[in-house]
């Protein structure tokens, strides 16, 4: 067995221990970190496949900003688990036999030939993924990568224009209305009438 | 036994099925949910790097790239409206989002 074949397997069961306590963690928080682990094993795998600027991606952006994002979440929100718990064990058979068939499936599909696609060759020790993908995403594909910042975008406002909240009584001025104002808004004339003024006491007059 | 396609293919089809059987389970918690969703997507991906890797075609990198992308925007939106639900509700039970009577 060659070494990268051992590291595979290892990753591969680092991967799927974090998958199950992805799924089976009581607090959400753990559950979080146990996401951390499987996208950051991902990467592993990815490096063995010679992506490596996707494994970066994966782990600057993905753990970095999104998985963090989340945990950010998780820690915001007061969370009644034990509600959230009651029952979680009593769909387990049918998860479990939908999991299975669909493993069963897939795997009778997908194992055994490869596809007759043997082992390609190592890339030469020059070879440079980050370019090669650079140069196909902005020549080829260079319309969807702009669509892709546009979605971003949109995705941006949305999630600020959802959680943005008014505050009440801050004294933010509105132009609007200081340019709408009238003379009577303002001023009240009132008639007042001649009074005789009172005997000033000795402690005004300090 | 040596490492090729398949086994990168069933490693994904695993983690698949890890994430629908977390879909069972975690029926009454959304942000568990969500993040089942993302485990899915690590799964297809790790499907399109694998071939892009054996078919030597770096496409399957380019779509990996976009679906990052996508599901970057779609777990911001989710757990915005999450966060607003939670504001509303004071609970992120699915089973409490019956507001709309369907």
């Amino acid at each position: 067995m060659a070494f990268s074949d051992f590291v595979f397997y290892v990753l591969s069961a680092i991967l799927l221990l974090a998958g199950l306590r992805v799924i089976t963690a009581k607090n959400p928080v753990h559950a979080a970190l146990a996401l951390v682990l499987a996208f950051f094993t991902a990467a592993g795998h990815w490096l063995l496949l010679e992506a490596e600027f996707l494994a970066i991606t994966l782990v600057l952006v993905y753990i970095g900003a999104v998985m963090v994002l989340f945990l950010f979440v998780v820690m915001m929100l007061d969370i009644n688990l034990e509600e959230l718990r009651k029952g979680f064990w009593s769909y387990l058979p049918a998860g479990l036999l939908v999991g299975g068939l669909m493993v069963a499936e897939m795997a009778l599909v997908l194992g055994g030939k490869d596809f007759g696609l043997a082992d390609p060759a190592a890339h030469a020790a020059d070879y440079n993924n980050t370019a090669a993908l650079g140069r196909l995403l902005y020549t080829e594909y260079v319309y969807p990568f702009e669509l892709a910042a546009v979605l971003l975008l949109v995705a941006m406002i949305a999630a600020i224009v959802l959680t943005h909240r008014k505050r009440a009584g801050n004294k933010s001025m509105n132009p609007g209305l200081q340019v709408k104002v009238k003379r009577e808004d303002r001023i009240r004339l009132v008639n007042v009438k001649p009074q005789k003024p009172e005997a000033k006491s000795d402690e005004d007059e300090d | 036994m040596d490492v090729g396609l398949s086994h990168y293919l069933i490693l994904g089809s695993i983690l698949f099925a890890i994430s629908v059987v977390g879909i069972f389970l975690n029926r009454k918690n959304i942000i568990v949910l969500l993040m089942a969703i993302e485990l899915m997507l690590l799964a297809v991906n790790m499907n399109f790097v694998a071939f892009s890797r054996y078919l030597d075609d770096m496409a399957g990198q380019v779509f990996v790239f976009f679906i990052l992308t996508v599901a970057a925007a779609e777990s911001a939106i989710g757990l915005a409206i999450l966060v607003v639900l939670f504001r509303n509700l004071k609970s992120i039970n699915v089973e409490s989002l019956d507001k709309l009577k369907g």
